[in-house]
């Protein structure tokens, strides 16, 4: 069933594409509007995903689906690959997230990099980013898929090394393209294993046909293509670049950590439920990583100090939540997670650029305080990013993470669900922190800064987010009956059957409302009752929140407690020496092993080879040069010394 | 009756004498005698086989040999006085140009 | 009969040989070569090579020995001094000279140990002499002509060789050695050291 706007939808990508084309090749003469340009193309790709989404809703859920290709580019026996996108429910939704938030990002932008002299290549970047996230979104094969995502990472490292001057952006962008490199190789592998046990790339066949698949071909699988999504989505082990990609400028940060790239991974989790449905054990490994993750992020955030870093590990611990939630099969949940995370993430990395704008670009909470009185407005969008974020009853975050939780509990993983729910505890924890010392209590600033509101065209974006962050929940309130679900849920469900649920608690699965033809994701509480369960988690929050309000807010002396850091402190401080141990690991071993083929096996193994030959001859010919005594009679003696010899052998030889 | 084998056994050991005298003198003129020594132990067998065969041919080659072995001593004799002329010496142990 | 001959033979012809090797004297050494010059010819005598016998006499020992003796003078007979300067030479040399008297001795031993004389009274016929002529001017004319040539060459090559001429003779910084000073008109110096 098509509409003639979907054969239209390759301009969602283009726009983007257009204006980064427009802008890389004429930017320098177009500064001033160079913002603007690019604005206008996020706009209008917002606008066509908008006309689809209506389009979209408007036709029967069974029948959301439609693949167009524009041209097929590799043929090579049965190897076939073509430029072909595909709409359907979860494209459609990321999409909208991509370009809508990526929209009010842009706009923020104008402000934000006013002056900089490069302005108009950053929005080129942006552009291509932007154009890069939507090819990847609306692939219908992997190839495709991974152009998207490669060239993302490219963005990314463009982006966060924009500054380039400054010798910590260059090498933070060099250490994010490298360690996603680490994971495109899994993903790559993937792929090309994809290829083997399918024949074919296609998402349409592959995802109809992965029930087909053994045990241990969807493991392996599953296994690479997770390897690829860590890296880009920054699990352990490969989550080291996120927190250094705060070098690059913070929009960049809204828009690329927050909100689009990094949940590149679980979009592509998502996507592939199918595959990871047919292999417990690789639905474990994700489960595992994303708890761990969640975890030791949060641990980290609690001892950080600036501002951006603190909100870099919140990510990184809020897509572990997301990974949690895939691996025990919640992955109608796990995107609902997704979009709300956008909305209120972006809102608080773009609130923390217009406090580092307005307080001379610091960004070392120990040194703000008070700024809630100085910048009203950012203070107040922050906070309703942080009340969603700690999962305050109504706000978007407490419905998406609620059902997270639910979901791990109903899935039967305990362990996981107590180790989510101190996560949350930790999440509560450390933003709270993040708020009471930024905005409120008594100002630390250093003498003569006077901290002011950021201009309108920064403010904006920012009460827009804040209302999506404040609303978006509701759109799905409810796993079972919300509308985001119903929307999401034919693109994301593995299993039809409800019967089966017991047997198969990882998988998600769908019932088909016979009355209405409605898909919905089956919600599994165990039982326990569906308030209970919120109740608990919401608790976990709130502790988080109180035990950061005694401590930062109470008078609770902890400037004088730094002074004798424990060894946990230390630990969260320096990120448990991770970065350290991949340096001994990586460089240490690694140069070592250099200097001993160098200086070992080169020098002193073959060079002396060549050498020990070359004296060897020399030896030789000083020993061969006593022959040449000059001396007629030692001839004389060699030559009738010879002829002896031959008539001995010639008399023994006749004998 | 006589053997050839006496003759020729004789003859051999006048030749190894022959070699013998050019290893170990180093006197020219000592040492091209013995070369003469060695033609002429030679000269000893081709006729002892020109006697054993019934064939004269030994016998004429021993003449060819007598002649050349003249011829040879002439130069070879002329040279060694010209050394002597330029080095005083008839030491072979003096030339020693040829060292590598 | 002839037994006779070759056992009382044999030993002089070897001894001088043997005592030619060791004599100081190079005129001593001379006359030894001639003695054992003598003996072959009586071999060639007994073996019925007489035309050979007589060219013996007459050219190595007439002849040869002469320009030996002559060459002898004029580069003066100064008793040679016997030590051997090279080391180990002389035993090499003693070795190998045993090397190649047994060798010899064994090969003849072993192949010729029965051999006999078949005479040459046949091949004689008419004379030795006659019976040489003949085959010299008839089936070796071509070496016979060939060594003659070689004979003029070799007495040019003589004359050019021992020619005295005034730019080579260059006065040579004289050094000890053993070898005899000159009688004849060369030069005055010292004898130049043996050294290599």
């Amino acid at each position: 069933m098509s509409a003639p706007i979907f054969e239209a939808a390759w301009l969602v990508p283009a726009l983007p594409l257009l204006g980064a084309a427009i802008l890389l090749f004429a930017g320098k003469r177009m500064s001033k509007a160079a913002g603007g340009l690019a604005t206008v193309m996020m706009a209008g790709s917002f606008s066509v995903g908008l006309w689809i989404f209506f389009e979209l809703l408007s036709m029967p859920a069974a029948e959301r689906l439609h693949t167009s290709t524009l041209y097929t580019f590799i043929k090579a026996g049965t190897f076939e690959v073509a430029l072909d996108y595909r709409i359907d429910p979860l494209s459609v939704l990321m999409i909208l997230v991509v370009t809508g938030v990526g929209s009010l990002i842009h706009l923020y932008s104008i402000g934000y990099m006013r002056g900089d002299e490069r302005e108009s290549r950053f929005f080129a970047y942006m552009n291509l980013f932007a154009f890069s996230m939507l090819l990847l979104v609306m692939a219908n094969n992997m190839l495709i898929m991974y152009v998207g995502w490669e060239l993302v990472g490219l963005s990314s490292y463009l982006l966060i090394g924009f500054w380039f001057e400054r010798p910590a952006a260059s090498t933070a962008a060099k250490k994010a393209f490298i360690t996603n490199r680490v994971g495109d190789v899994g993903f790559a592998l993937g792929i090309m294993l994809i290829f083997v046990h399918f024949g074919t790339l296609d998402f349409s066949r592959v995802l109809s046909e992965a029930g087909a698949l053994g045990t241990g071909a969807a493991t392996a699988i599953a296994l690479l293509l997770f390897a690829g999504a860590a890296g880009k989505s920054a699990q352990i082990p490969l989550h080291v670049w996120l927190p250094d990609a705060m070098e690059g400028p913070t929009p960049v940060s809204a828009l690329i950590h927050a909100a689009t790239m990094v949940t590149a991974g679980v979009y592509m989790v998502g996507r592939a439920h199918p595959i990871f449905a047919q292999s417990p054990v690789a639905m474990d490994v994700v489960a595992w990583i994303g708890l761990a993750t969640a975890l030791l992020a949060a641990f980290i955030a609690f001892t950080q100090d600036d501002i951006k870093r603190v909100l870099a590990y919140s990510t990184v611990s809020q897509l572990g939540f997301m990974f949690l939630a895939l691996g025990v099969g919640a992955t109608s949940a796990a995107i609902f997670h997704l979009f709300t995370h956008a909305f209120f993430k972006a809102l608080m990395f773009l609130g923390a650029g217009s406090v580092m704008h307005g307080s001379n670009d610091e960004t070392d909470i120990t040194k703000m305080g008070g700024l809630g009185r100085a910048m009203p407005w950012t203070a107040a969008t922050f906070v309703i990013g942080w009340f969603a974020i700690i999962g305050v009853p109504g706000f978007s975050g407490f419905f998406s993470k609620d059902q997270i939780l639910a979901g791990v509990y109903g899935s039967g993983g305990t362990i996981l669900w107590v180790g989510a729910l101190v996560a949350t505890f930790g999440t509560g924890f450390y933003m709270s922190r993040l708020v009471f010392l930024t905005f409120f209590g008594p100002s630390r600033a250093p003498e003569g800064v006077r901290a002011h509101e950021s201009p309108a065209v920064m403010v904006w974006p920012l009460a827009l987010l804040a209302v999506a962050a404040a609303g978006a929940g509701w759109f799905g309130a409810t796993v079972h009956g919300g509308g985001f679900h119903r929307f999401v849920a034919p693109s994301v469900c593995a299993a039809h059957d409800p019967a089966h649920v017991a047997e198969q608690p990882r998988v998600q699965t769908c019932t088909v409302d016979a009355a209405t033809g409605e898909v919905h994701p089956l919600e599994r509480e165990g039982g326990a009752g569906e308030l209970v369960l919120g109740s608990v988690a919401t608790a976990a929050g709130v502790a988080g929140l109180g035990a950061a309000g005694f401590m930062y807010l109470g008078g609770f002396p902890w400037q004088r407690r730094r002074e004798r850091p424990t060894l946990v402190w230390k630990a969260s401080r320096n990120k448990f020496f991770v970065d350290e141990v991949y340096q001994f690991l990586f460089t240490g071993v690694g140069k070592a092993v250099a200097a001993t083929a160098a200086f070992v096996v080169d020098r002193r193994v073959i060079d002396g080879t060549v050498s020990r030959l070359a004296h060897g001859v020399g030896a030789l010919s000083v020993v061969g040069r006593k022959l040449q005594t000059g001396m007629v009679r030692t001839y004389a003696v060699g030559v009738l010394g010879g002829v002896v010899a031959l008539g001995v052998l010639l008399v023994a030889r006749a004998r | 009756m006589i053997l050839p084998a006496q003759y020729l056994a004789l003859a051999g050991l006048l030749f190894a004498t022959g070699v013998v005298g050019v290893l170990a003198r180093r006197n020219a003129i000592v040492m091209f005698m013995s070369i003469e020594l060695m033609l002429n132990a030679v000269n000893l067998t081709l006729v002892t086989f020109a006697r054993m065969h019934g064939n004269l041919d030994g016998q004429v080659l021993a003449f060819f040999v007598m002649i050349v072995a003249a011829a040879e001593a002439v130069v070879g004799l002329a040279l060694i006085v010209s050394i002597f002329r330029r080095t005083k010496s008839v030491s072979v142990d003096d030339a020693g140009e040829l060292r590598g | 009969m002839e037994q006779w001959i070759f056992w009382i033979v044999a030993p002089i012809s070897l001894g001088s040989a043997i005592a030619m090797l060791m004599a100081r004297n190079t005129v001593h050494a001379a006359m030894l070569l001639v003695v054992n010059f003598f003996t072959l010819a009586v071999f060639y005598v007994v073996q019925n090579a007489d035309f050979l016998a007589a060219v013996q006499v007459i050219v190595y020992a007439g002849a040869i020995m002469v320009l030996f003796l002559f060459v002898i003078m004029l580069i003066g007979d100064k008793d040679e001094d016997l030590t051997e300067r090279i080391k180990g030479q002389r035993t090499t040399a003693l070795l190998l000279g045993f090397g190649l008297a047994a060798l010899t001795v064994f090969t003849i031993r072993t192949a010729l140990s029965t051999a006999e004389f078949r005479g040459l009274a046949e091949a004689s016929k008419g004379g030795n002499v006659e019976a040489i002529g003949r085959a010299i001017f008839t089936r070796y004319l071509w070496p016979f002509e060939v060594t003659s040539l070689l004979l003029i060459v070799a007495a040019i090559a003589a004359i050019v060789i021992g020619r005295r001429s005034t730019s080579d003779d260059e006065e040579i910084e004289p050094e000890p050695s053993d070898s005899p000073a000159p009688i004849a008109a060369a030069p005055v110096a010292e004898p130049r050291d043996g050294r290599a």
